[in-house]
């Protein structure tokens, strides 16, 4: 090795009798030149080719109308003055916090089913653990596909089921609200894997000393689950619902899927990226496209921020 | 995850944050063609190596087959097939994407909705000289299937196959109803009147008379548009036409079946499209393109049968569509690449497409074998329709308005808005989209 900061030497090969010379190392070196940025090197260069380089891109496109080969022309702030006078920005605005809020309601559930899957003695425990990750690692396309059969009005398990109870099934994919309501349910049921690992790393975290203690003080069971568990949780809880909150927002393949072409319910339906879909790859305006791609980005980033903010109050790193 | 910190969950974060919808956009330059205008049939040991793109697996077969037939005449031109799927517009996408870097196969499928997006764009080279040095010969295919692919008086495209439209009907269906078999003869109020019947018939059981797929004009309201007299776009592709009194009345047709429970209603088509209905036995009646003719009778079997479009209060006039060869302007090897194309456009590559029976060859008269594929049902009908047929509808931006049919159209079929109000509303949105192409 060049580096002369670091010398090696290796044990000797002599006879037993010798006594091994001193492993000479410099644990903290002064100065390591550029080493550690080539090592660095190639996860800086793919951040900054695939996600730092088309950030600057679009948001230089979002200035421009672009010409479907190439060619974009600078025309200043139109496309954001389209965007705050296009009617079905604030309708997909709400129907994305609609969604991102129903698929936030799997982190308490998957606080609840954590807390019995870590519980001492339960047999099978991984081969649950296995089942609820199973969704979040499948294709959100499989699973939108299967779903918008099980929903199916007509032909639906879900409706058969309803109709043995004697109630009428909805049209679920294509009734403004349920539909909504449909897609979220999946994308909570997708999540809840994710949710579950995490939370469940959590848990074993939290020392079992601390059970102990609150035992001997004749602590119950739930007293126990919302005095230690829950306190003690919040920092998984926190990272959990940050992301939540940006997949929430980034919700497309799901929809697309589940929902179909001509859909009436789209409107009350289709979220941000939809229409940035919508228009990047369908009608070929890829420039307001990126307009509405800054306008998710900034919301992203924003309730991002507010969640690092709020989140001094009520969670406690140990 | 040990430790969760603070840090930790911003980097994360904000990753998140910067993925995949941001990450979409990306361009360069068009140059325009290097428009080698004349043509003569290169040298036969001309080498080179050409990639063919396509986007149907299914037809991979038959696509190699006709490559070695070309290698017969042009041993040294290598020919890669390749297969990008075009669900979800990935083929789109890519060639799109091609496009803009200037590197776009050599030879590629090219469909109606595009051609004149890429022509106007000049991303393609024009095909005269093939016409004129008799390597290709226009008269041999339909002619608005020719129309389609000549963007400012100049071919793009040289026609590969076809789909056009006709009336499926399934025999033990109707015959269970008493309702006699569609004919030729059959107008609208016959084709309502029998659908009321059979709907009527099995009131209970899921069973409808007559439908069509609504999530796209061709296989559904583009045919009745043009039966009741108006049209989908002027013919210089600047102007829309759903805001007439006959597209009007054409959209009003599918209001009024859905209305009367001759079809399942909107939010019933959207769970189970029609098509996917008839192939299951709940529907008795189905408009659609020639393109199903394959899954279908693999589904029912000798209880299809095929009927030319009832007559509406103008026509029975249907829309054509089909797929063309083309060649990028920037083409590294124009004479290769054109001869493979005059090759692609020849009788015998027609009769290999034929004897698969997945499409119909656009060569006249090599359409027999498609036809022969499926004896007794009547397939001679979508082969008669391509002759009184009407382009399919297009301009330059043509995603733009579809974007907007399917945004529109389900609340007047469905009755939400009456059906004028939502042409009107349809006509003028795309009236503005088009004057947004120049």
């Amino acid at each position: 090795m060049s580096n002369p900061t670091t010398e090696l030497r290796a044990a000797p090969e002599a006879g037993p009798e010798e006594k091994p010379a001193p492993l000479r190392r410099r644990l903290v070196a002064r100065g390591d030149g550029a080493w550690p940025w080539l090592f660095i090197l190639p996860t800086v260069f793919g951040i900054t080719v695939f996600y730092l380089w088309p950030i600057i891109q679009t948001f230089y496109y979002s200035f421009t109308k672009w010409g479907v080969f190439g060619g974009a022309k600078f025309i200043g702030l139109d496309n954001y003055v389209r965007l705050f006078s296009d009617s079905s920005i604030p309708q997909s605005l709400l129907n994305t916090i609609i969604y991102t809020l129903i698929v936030l309601m799997g982190i308490p559930i998957a606080v609840v089913l954590s807390a019995l899957m870590e519980s001492p003695g339960l047999k099978f425990a991984g081969f649950y653990r296995t089942l609820y990750f199973i969704p979040y690692i499948t294709m959100p396309a499989a699973v939108g596909i299967v779903w918008r059969l099980v929903f199916n009005g007509d032909f639906g398990p879900i409706n058969w089921f309803l109709s043995l109870l004697g109630i009428e099934g909805p049209y679920w994919t294509s009734t403004p609200g349920f539909a909504l309501a449909a897609v979220a349910t999946v994308g909570l049921w997708m999540s809840l894997g994710f949710n579950l690992i995490i939370i469940g790393a959590g848990l074993r975290e939290i020392p079992q000393e601390i059970y102990e203690a609150a035992e001997m003080d004749g602590a119950s069971r739930l007293r126990q689950f919302f005095s230690i568990t829950v306190p003690l949780l919040t920092p998984s809880i926190f990272f959990v619902s940050v992301v939540t909150v940006i997949s929430g927002f980034q919700l497309f393949d799901l929809l697309y899927v589940m929902m179909g072409k001509a859909n009436l319910a789209m409107p009350q339906t289709q979220s941000l990226v939809y229409i940035f879909y919508n228009h990047a790859f369908l009608e070929n305006d890829k420039g307001y496209a990126a307009a509405v791609g800054i306008l998710i980005l900034l919301i992203i980033a924003a309730l991002t921020a507010v969640q690092f903010r709020v989140q001094r109050k009520w969670v406690n790193y140990v | 995850m040990t430790h969760l910190t603070r840090r930790s969950i911003l980097s994360l974060a904000a990753l998140g944050a910067a993925t995949a919808t941001l990450a979409a956009c990306s361009g360069g330059a068009a140059t325009g063609g290097a428009a080698a205008a004349a043509y003569t049939a290169p040298a036969k040991d001309i080498s080179a190596t050409l990639t063919y793109a396509i986007w149907d697996a299914a037809q991979k077969p038959a696509m190699q087959k006709i490559v070695d037939l070309f290698n017969v005449q042009y041993p040294n031109i290598k020919v890669n097939i390749d297969v990008t799927p075009s669900k979800g517009s990935a083929y789109w996408t890519k060639i799109q994407t091609l496009a803009s870097s200037d590197s776009l196969p050599d030879v590629f499928w090219m469909n109606g909705p595009k051609i004149k997006l890429y022509a106007e764009n000049n991303q393609l080279l024009p095909l005269d000289g093939l016409a004129e040095a008799k390597a290709v010969d226009t008269s041999n295919y339909p002619k608005a299937l020719v129309d389609l692919y000549t963007v400012g008086g100049k071919l793009y495209g040289v026609p590969k196959d076809f789909d056009t439209i006709a009336l499926f009907y399934n025999k033990a269906l109707l015959r269970e109803a008493g309702v006699t078999e569609p004919t030729a003869a059959w107008t609208w109020d016959d084709l309502k009147t029998s659908g009321d019947k059979i709907s009527k018939f099995y009131a209970g059981k899921g069973v409808y008379g007559f439908s069509g797929d609504l999530t796209g004009g061709q296989t559904s309201y583009y045919n009745t548009i043009l039966g009741a007299g108006g049209s989908i776009i002027s013919a210089d592709g600047k102007k829309s036409g759903f805001d007439e009194a006959g597209s009007i009345a054409g959209l009003q047709f599918w209001r009024d079946i859905i209305d009367s429970g001759v079809s399942p209603n909107m939010q019933q088509l959207t769970d189970t499209l029609a098509t996917d209905m008839f192939t299951s036995r709940k529907l008795a009646l189905l408009m659609d393109a020639s393109y199903i003719v394959g899954p279908t009778h693999a589904a029912l079997g000798d209880d299809m049968g095929v009927v030319a479009l009832p007559k509406g209060p103008t026509s029975n006039q249907g829309v054509i569509h089909g797929l063309a060869n083309v060649i990028p302007a920037n083409a590294k090897n124009p004479d290769a690449a054109r001869a493979f194309v005059a090759f692609l456009g020849t009788k015998v590559a027609a009769e290999v497409q034929a004897e698969t029976a997945t499409v119909i060859p656009a060569f006249n008269d090599t359409q027999q074998a498609w036809v022969d594929a499926v004896p007794g049902a009547g397939l001679q009908v979508f082969l008669d329709a391509a002759r009184t047929a009407s382009p399919y509808p297009i301009s330059k931006n043509t995603g733009a308005w579809n974007s907007l049919e399917g945004q529109l159209l389900p609340q007047a079929f469905a009755g939400t808005k009456p059906a004028a109000d939502i042409a009107k509303d349809l006509a003028t949105k795309m009236n503005e989209a088009l004057s947004q192409e120049a």
